[in-house]
């Protein structure tokens, strides 16, 4: 197991150009990690949390900061304690976004270019709520994804998949009174990393999102129900708990499905509790658009 | 109390720099407009190595202390203060922004700057702050850096730059680790 010595190979090695096409299906080293490698440090510290659990241990709902199995996480998590304090001010608002910051457009991810993006069209839709259930109204969410066939578009990324010329991969939206937001999109392809031999991560859709105060900011991602990859990746498995991890499936939704279009996939984001003493028209939802 | 359990957050990951960058982001004023400052810093992790891939969000309020509710932090104007920007760092690992000395909130309060850390490798963004290092009296009265013991305390502390900036520099792990806050009580940092 690598723990210390070598953990800047591996922070460096995610950056290089991936690597040559074949190269994958002929490892030449040996001394790379193997999927049944991290798959075994994985299975282990499930199964303290499980038994953690079992000794009355209170159930995670956070990804864990120190997760060796992520390599890059090695030398990048606190080791001391989170400090608690109580937010004060400026921290109990958020920055306010409107329809000056965010064109209705940029919600629809296959209207970008002058063609239709390769790959599968769905809808993903849903609703920012806080940690009471209240709807997140007027606030920004940001979200960006690998093409159809797993690629981004983006320097590093360099591995032998298509370049989609009709599809970038990012968009936003504004939520409405409701905290709902709507993007349509493609879905994304499995994307190969460097983390170890045969990596790959889940199909997945970056989310970013803005709450009522700044203590509830969030980037998160968003997968597809049934991915074969959960059990193999480690960042989903940062999560050590399954209803936790549960929380960042999105479901299918035929409801949603527009016939001969698009399939629809349904999320709802909790944030956070709100710390802020609400007024009632906060509390119903006015709060946010100005425009 | 909340009643429904959050969303778990996730790493940013390596890619979001075609994504959550856009044109004057970490300018929440015109560089060289009256009142100007640059805040700059250097991320680094635990082998004390800058990091190429992070990406910083500093909310503040204005020189007055007052917090701000005005849209347009995406299509920045020129002329209208938002108080929120954000700034991915350069390959070097240094982070730049362009905006003014937050005031205090209140009367003899502390003024800081709120900060949100986002990189690759990290699993979950991290909250701090950064204070101005001039009012010492109510950097001592600040009830965060009270309770925090003085080489820590210092990591949340800007240093006065010659030409009237700030530097301050995070650091996700180490001997000088960066102080991170937990608003919920129920984050563990390393459990």
């Amino acid at each position: 197991m690598l723990l210390d010595a070598n953990a800047g190979h591996y922070q460096d090695d995610e950056l290089v150009p991936a690597a040559e096409p074949h190269a994958a299906h002929a490892p030449s080293d040996a001394a790379v990690e193997t999927q049944a490698d991290l798959s075994a440090e994985i299975k282990a510290i499930g199964e303290a949390y499980a038994r953690a659990l079992k000794d009355g241990a209170a159930p995670e709902t956070q990804p864990r900061l120190d997760f060796a199995p992520y390599r890059s996480s090695i030398l990048r998590h606190p080791t001391k304690s989170l400090h608690h304090a109580d937010p004060e001010t400026i921290e109990l608002y958020s920055p306010a976004f409107g329809h000056q910051d965010v064109h209705a457009l940029e919600s629809d991810l296959t209207i970008q270019h002058n063609g239709e993006p390769q790959g599968e069209r769905i809808i993903v839709q849903g609703k920012v709520l806080d940690g009471d259930g209240r709807p997140v109204a007027g606030q920004l969410v940001e979200i960006w994804q690998a093409n159809a066939a797993g690629r981004y578009i983006h320097k590093r990324d360099q591995h032998p998949a298509p370049l989609d010329p009709n599809f970038t991969g990012v968009g936003r939206c504004i939520t409405g009174p409701d905290g709902s937001y709507r993007f349509t999109t493609i879905k994304p392809g499995a994307y190969p990393w460097k983390n170890h031999l045969n990596a790959w991560r889940p199909a997945h859709i970056h989310f970013s999102m803005f709450g009522t105060d700044f203590t509830q900011r969030i980037v998160t991602q968003m997968y597809f129900p049934g991915d074969q990859l959960f059990p193999l990746d480690p960042i989903y498995q940062s999560i050590v708990d399954q209803d936790a991890r549960d929380r960042l499936v999105a479901k299918y939704d035929h409801e949603l499905t527009s016939p001969e279009w698009a399939l629809g996939y349904n999320w709802d984001i909790v944030l956070s509790g709100s710390k802020r003493t609400w007024t009632e028209n906060e509390a119903f939802g006015d709060a946010g658009d100005e425009e | 109390m909340s009643k429904l359990t959050p969303t778990p957050g996730q790493t940013v990951g390596p890619f979001y720099g075609y994504a959550l960058p856009f044109n004057k982001d970490n300018e929440l004023l015109a560089p060289g407009s009256p009142g100007s400052i640059r805040l700059q810093g250097t991320v680094y992790d635990g082998a004390g190595e800058a990091i190429p891939d992070a990406i910083l969000e500093i909310w503040q309020p204005d020189s007055e202390g007052n917090v701000v509710q005005r849209t347009g932090s995406l299509v920045r104007d020129g002329y209208t203060f938002t108080g929120w920007g954000r700034a991915a760092v350069g390959n070097s690992g240094v982070f730049t922004f362009t905006t003014v000395n937050p005031g205090p909130t209140e009367a003899g309060a502390a003024a800081f700057i709120s900060v949100a850390v986002f990189a690759r490798g990290l699993m979950n963004r991290l909250f701090t702050r950064i204070y101005l290092p001039e009012n010492e009296e109510a950097l001592a009265a600040d009830p965060l850096l009270s309770s925090l013991d003085p080489e820590r305390r210092s990591t949340l502390i800007a240093r006065r730059d010659a030409d009237g900036g700030l530097t301050w520099d995070l650091r996700l792990q180490g001997g000088n680790e960066t102080v991170f806050l937990d608003f919920e009580r129920s984050e563990g940092a390393t459990q």
